[in-house]
């Protein structure tokens, strides 16, 4: 792990002294294009402390962390692509290199910060910031926080058991930064079970074709198509042709407990409160179907 | 005219002294003093494995029965000291197998220990009693097979949250058929199925046992048959608490339990089916410490269970008990003194629960004996923490985590200074706290100015210059361990203060903007620190003096620069610029 930029850092007096002078700005994180700093308090991670620019100023900035992390592929790739600031920036020679910019004492520091892990060079995949070297749930969901290695402090016994607990109840929640969802399906008269990830799906219409692929002689393909594009739940035509046409009924057992009927709500809602489906002869579903319809009739 | 005390009335009388600090204190009166205390110690606490070396601990203390040793830095808990650091302990081992063949205690706190280790301790001393491997790791369960092998005298095995490569179950069916002494088993960090037969058998024939902390392998329509076995438990730690509610399992958990007329303590819990907690109420009355903190359970229940415990005096539990439950415990608990809340879902963006500063508002004005406290909450206030500080200025710890890092106060967006400041001005009685929030300099020039008997401070995010830390180290008269993470501090206040560097344990600082220059200078002027730059990068020498460490940790010590360093590791002193060029 060479530092091949020391041809180019220049450490004249001056230099040092404005290094010196400068020495708050050094732990600053930002990124390219300063406007990237928001201004309101608590909504981000300032991952070095505060501003120290403004030291004695209670007034600090904040990198709103989302943005932290998308961020963080453009530097890499702005320093792949050759910006000529990408060889003096490696591993220390950025304190030096500091001046007032936004990008260069950002691309600077973040190769500074890159360091530690070889992987980060070279490669353009949007490495945190921070290194974090167990990387437990966290890569896969991009609407929860980017971490920081460390924080909130919990020992990793705890993590695990967290971890572990969130999954064997397949009650896993997307802002928990897990980005699955495990149900089982089941389907009366099949011999076995099977499992799908909720969250691959954005709609019945999608959710029904693959059960279908899975579970022959499913109806849910059938009114699925029927059903109007961008509507999210089904009609009451649907619904009909549901009943009168097939065998099987698609049911879920929702957080309460209860059975319903798949349909009634709107995606998100049901996929937020399903807990296993099944998939149910018809003959057995029929005390679904009053209720169902009477729904239906209310939305139309 | 010579005045001579019989060296052996000496000894009897230094026998009644047992804390380190009397002990120290007698050893400095006069040499012969010196000489008796040091042939008559038996317990030696090292706060810091590379502050001595086992030579020294040996030479200077020929008798000792009980050592404990702690060996990585706090925040290694967290991940934040990397794989490979230290902290071995065989050096130990094989130095006091030969010295102390009479060793009866070896109790550990974040060290590495191997399976090598664990044997050659089965096999050097004859009399062992007692192990407690806090935070380890290293070893496998074969190491754990040695020990219920060959250690016949053996009272304590307690491996509270060790990493343990679990290789199997097998290590349990290691204890002989005639080994009867245990009085305490701690295995709840294990992974693996024991047998439970062998388990069975070993707390029928243990009348002694006390404490018993199950992994989480062991179900629950198992415990009765143990319970029944060991009516005797004071501490129980249960497995996974959940099956399919059967009646007979339940009347069978209710039975056993009330069997048991000493229980104070229970944990485990993990898995929680709600309908199995009312099985341990007939015993709630007498229970004094709850550990709840893997029990997924939702507030109404847990305020069911903690209803039924007027005499907690500690409890741990996760997030899901919610303000609403809070208050319930600070009107049934009226005898808590520890309260530690963990977060169910640290890494959300969004809160999960219904648990704020308010929660800890009301414990703290509820409960009269409350002292220490652990909290994660997702906001707080300045008037919040005025409130909990003066409600209880008999805190000795106080450590609030607010999730997200640098969060002002939710109500004012300003700095949370004037809140701690109000904690640390009232609890004057303090030891321990950890920060957290949005903070500026000025907190830390309360905690200088006011927090005269804090021994332990945690420091996250915070601070605005050097100015900050100079207060803590130039105030703070009692501080033995400060640790320091992405805080704006250089290296002003340091060497300003070095001298009070020799007073503390240790120091840490990660992610902060301490130059490499300034940490040479340390190390060259402060001969009895081992000043330590952690650095993955490479060579610190590879980059300008005034490009900051990665990490930091310096501590005093007798025993001179590590000899068992990583190659990330490099020791700052006089030789530095010789060694490292």
């Amino acid at each position: 792990m060479e530092n091949s930029s020391s041809s180019s850092i220049v450490s004249t007096e001056s230099e040092k002294n404005s290094v010196l002078n400068l020495k708050e700005t050094e732990l600053r994180l930002g990124l390219p294009g300063s406007d990237f700093l928001g201004k309101k308090a608590g909504t981000g991670i300032s991952l070095f402390g505060k501003d120290l620019k403004n030291e004695g100023n209670n007034g600090f900035r904040q990198i709103p962390l989302k943005n932290l992390v998308s961020g963080a592929k453009r530097v890499f790739s702005d320093a792949i692509d050759g910006s000529g600031k990408w060889g003096f920036s490696m591993k220390g020679g950025s304190e030096v290199d500091l001046g007032n910019g936004g990008s260069e004492n950002t691309n600077a520091l973040q190769s500074c910060l890159a360091g530690p892990s070889g992987k980060e060079i070279g490669n353009p995949n949007p490495a945190k910031p921070v290194e974090e070297k167990k990387n437990e749930n966290n890569s896969t969901a991009p609407a929860s926080k980017a971490q920081v290695v460390g924080w909130p402090p919990i020992r990793s016994f705890r993590k695990n058991t967290l971890a572990t607990n969130l999954s064997k109840n397949n009650v896993v929640e997307e802002k928990s930064g897990l980005g699955c969802l495990y149900v089982k399906v089941s389907m009366d008269g099949a011999p076995y079970l099977r499992k799908i990830d909720l969250k691959t799906y954005c709609s019945y219409a999608e959710l029904s074709s693959a059960l279908e692929k899975m579970f022959s002689c499913f109806t849910i393909g059938q009114y699925a198509s029927h059903g109007l594009p961008g509507q999210e739940h089904l009609s009451e035509n649907c619904l009909k042709d549901l009943l009168h046409g097939s065998e099987y009924v698609l049911t879920y057992e929702d957080k309460d407990g209860d059975w319903m009927l798949v349909g009634d709500v709107p995606w998100e809602m049901f996929t937020d409160s399903c807990k296993r489906l099944r998939i149910m002869k018809g003959s057995d579903a029929t005390g679904l179907a009053p209720r169902a319809m009477q729904k239906c009739k209310s939305q139309s | 005219m010579a005045y001579s005390f019989p060296e052996e009335v000496l000894e009897y009388v230094f026998a009644f002294l047992s804390s380190d600090k009397d002990r120290n204190a007698v050893s400095l009166v006069c040499k012969s003093w010196y000489e008796i205390e040091r042939w008559c110690r038996r317990r030696i606490f090292i706060g810091n494995c590379y502050a001595v070396s086992p030579q020294i601990v040996i030479r200077r203390f020929p008798k000792v029965r009980a050592v404990k040793i702690k060996g990585k830095p706090h925040f290694a808990d967290f991940n934040l000291v990397p794989e490979g650091w230290g902290a071995y302990l065989y050096p130990w081992i094989s130095a006091m197998a030969r010295s102390y063949p009479w060793l009866e205690e070896i109790k550990l706190k974040r060290m590495v220990v191997t399976d090598e280790s664990l044997e050659l301790i089965s096999k050097s001393f004859k009399n062992f009693k007692v192990l407690v491997l806090s935070s380890c790791e290293g070893f496998t369960t074969d190491g754990l097979a040695s020990i219920a092998a060959n250690c016949r005298n053996l009272r304590e095995l307690d491996l509270r949250e060790s990493e343990v490569e679990d290789l199997s179950g097998h290590w349990l069916s290691h204890f002989p058929d005639n080994f009867t002494s245990l009085v305490s088993l701690n295995m709840s960090c294990l992974g693996s199925e024991v047998s439970f037969s062998a388990l069975e058998r070993l707390v029928s024939r243990c009348p002694n046992l006390k404490t018993l902390r199950l992994n989480r392998a062991v179900p629950v329509e198992k415990l009765p048959s143990l319970l029944r076995r060991a009516p005797q438990l004071v501490e129980f730690g249960t497995g996974a608490y959940s099956a399919e509610i059967q009646t007979d399992i339940f009347s069978n958990l209710v039975e056993a339990f009330s069997g048991c007329k000493h229980l104070k303590s229970l944990s485990g819990f993990w898995d929680v089916v709600p309908a199995y907690l009312p099985a341990m109420y007939n015993v709630c009355s007498r229970i004094t410490s709850l550990n709840l903190s893997y029990a997924t359970v939702q507030s109404p229940d847990l305020v069911e269970l903690i209803s039924q415990c007027p005499n907690l005096k500690c409890l741990w539990v996760l997030d899901y008990i919610e303000d609403a439950g809070l208050k319930a415990l600070s009107s049934y608990c009226k005898d808590l003194q520890e309260l530690r809340v963990f977060p169910s879902d640290p890494y959300g963006a969004e809160p999960n629960v219904s648990l704020t500063e308010q929660g800890l508002v009301t414990v703290s004005a509820g409960c009269p004996k409350l002292q220490s406290v652990l909290y994660f909450c997702r906001q707080m206030s300045n008037a919040a923490l005025i409130a909990i500080a003066r409600n209880r200025p008999n805190f000795i710890r106080f450590r609030l985590c607010i999730i997200e890092p640098q969060a002002p106060d939710y109500l004012t967006l300003e700095p949370l200074d004037t809140g701690f400041g109000a904690i640390v001005e009232n609890c004057k009685e303090l030891r321990r706290l950890s920060l957290s929030g949005l903070l500026t300099d000025r907190v830390f020039e309360y905690i200088g100015t006011h927090a005269k008997k804090l021994e332990m401070l945690s420091i996250a995010f915070a601070g605005d210059s050097d100015l900050g830390l100079h207060h803590v180290l130039s105030g703070c008269e009692s501080l033995r361990k400060l640790e320091i993470r992405d805080c704006p501090f250089g290296h002003k206040a340091l060497l300003a203060n070095a001298a009070k560097l020799e007073t503390m344990r240790s120091l840490w600082m990660s992610s902060c903007s301490v130059s490499y220059g300034a940490c040479k200078l340390l190390g060259q002027k402060m001969p009895r620190l081992n000043v330590e730059v952690i650095d993955e990068r490479g060579s610190p020498n590879s980059r300008p003096e005034t490009c900051p460490v990665e990490k930091l940790y310096v501590y005093r010590t007798v025993a001179g620069p590590r000899v068992d360093k990583p190659d990330f590791v490099w020791t700052m002193d006089e030789d530095a610029a010789l060694r490292l060029s």
